[in-house]
């Protein structure tokens, strides 16, 4: 239930944007992260953009995961 | 204990109890909004449905969830205007288009929910919408969880903190269950090799004799959390006393609405009178919330309840343990 998606931010009108999901382009509320800007990932819970995504921690826990899957595949 | 109900069907469709040595147990925990709703709240849901010019707009999990003598699918097929929503826009949209009718939203989930019903509730005030009400039937994590410990039911060594509920309440209010239980704790996020990195964190802690609350979660969580969704969920919202399944009533652990907004609240705009609620025979939810007991423990599992008939919340809801056992497979030691 407290399934929450990425999608990137495409453009913003007032406190609505319109984000990216999977290819499909949706309306998602701002009311929460007011301070979202286009081009950043967020975070989209029932319709609102519930945080920010951090692209930086993003890149580093995928070159984490990256790293995990490449010794799981040695040992293999 | 995996907390979060996300975290159990990530563990279990990916097989991650199977790859785990058998020197770790995973438990999974309360953390399912549809499954904690105690049978008497949700009968309170089903009597608004009879109320004449009530519309009841809900998130779709809570559809077939049995009441004590009924669901809202059936209420639904027997003519009560119930109508699943996407979200609490959705939801404030129907009651602009049909002012002569009366919108009530179920408010079910955790902190992760909370923040968008407050928002529809000010945006209810904003635009001057008298025909919106919410049911608030919310619930908060760290209260349940030290309710959990303190039963001492369950011993558990290490603790995944639920994701999304942390993007918004942060890591500090996990900070009492290292603090005076000793119990480690990570946020996980929701990918198979999230999980694994946590359960790595977890054992680290472990190993070095350390009980500290870590963030594997970091790209979607920071430690104050969101600090604009926590303001409007305090400015519309106070803690309560709240009923969960299996657990009772567990204080400060629900949220009610603030007396600035109470001309928002169902439960004293309407009229509703309950029939003693009670529980199908046989289930065992409520322990199988606790981590006291697992579906394989349950006589009706996979035989008078399943997916298709379910007789428990567990079983209905896509991220219940009884739905993940019974679409994943069995046990796996865990």
């Amino acid at each position: 239930m407290c399934l929450a998606i990425p999608a990137v931010i495409k453009l913003i009108e007032d406190r609505e944007a319109e984000v990216e999901l999977g290819g499909i382009a949706r309306r998602v509320s701002l009311w929460l992260t007011p301070e979202a800007k286009v081009g950043d990932y967020v975070l989209v819970h029932t319709g609102y953009a519930i945080n920010i995504l951090d692209q930086e921690e993003a890149k580093e826990t995928l070159r984490l995961l990256r790293e995990i899957a490449e010794v799981a595949e040695e040992e293999g | 204990m995996e907390f979060c109900g996300g975290h159990t069907v990530t563990i279990f469709r990916y097989g991650i109890r199977q790859v785990l040595p058998r020197t770790i147990a995973m438990v999974s925990g309360p953390g399912c909004p549809i499954c904690v709703t105690a049978n008497a709240d949700l009968d309170k849901a089903i009597a608004l449905s009879q109320i004449p010019g009530v519309i009841i707009a809900t998130f779709g999990d809570m559809l077939k969830v049995p009441g004590s003598h009924t669901s809202l699918q059936r209420v639904k097929a027997n003519g009560a205007d119930v109508r699943t929503v996407y979200s609490t826009m959705d939801a404030l949209k129907i009651a602009e288009a049909d002012s002569n009718k009366s919108v009530v939203f179920l408010g079910i989930g955790f902190e992760t929910t909370a923040p968008t019903i407050a928002a529809s509730v000010l945006q209810a005030e904003e635009k001057e919408i008298g025909n919106y009400y919410v049911l608030s039937l919310h619930k908060l994590c760290p209260p349940v969880i030290q309710a959990i410990l303190d039963s001492g039911e369950v011993k558990l060594g290490g603790l995944i903190c639920p994701g999304h509920v942390s993007a918004i309440i942060g890591s500090h209010p996990w900070e009492f269950i290292a603090r005076d239980y000793g119990i480690p704790c990570v946020v996980s996020g929701f990918e198979p090799l999230d999980i694994l990195q946590c359960v790595d964190m977890l054992v680290a802690q472990i190993e070095n004799g350390e009980s500290r609350v870590e963030i594997a979660y970091r790209r979607g969580v920071r430690p104050e959390g969101n600090q604009q969704a926590l303001k409007l969920m305090e400015q519309v919202f106070e803690p309560c006393p709240a009923r969960w399944r299996g657990m009772g009533e567990v204080p400060d652990s629900g949220l009610k609405l603030r007396q600035e907004y109470q001309r928002f609240d169902a439960e004293l705009a309407f009229d509703i009178t309950l029939s003693p609620a009670y529980e199908p025979v046989g289930c065992i939810c409520g322990d199988i919330l606790r981590g006291v007991k697992t579906p394989l423990d349950c006589q009706l599992f996979g035989k008078t309840c399943t997916p298709q008939y379910p007789v428990g919340p567990c079983m209905v809801s896509s991220e219940g343990a009884c739905s993940a056992y019974y679409l994943y497979g069995e046990g796996f030691g865990g």
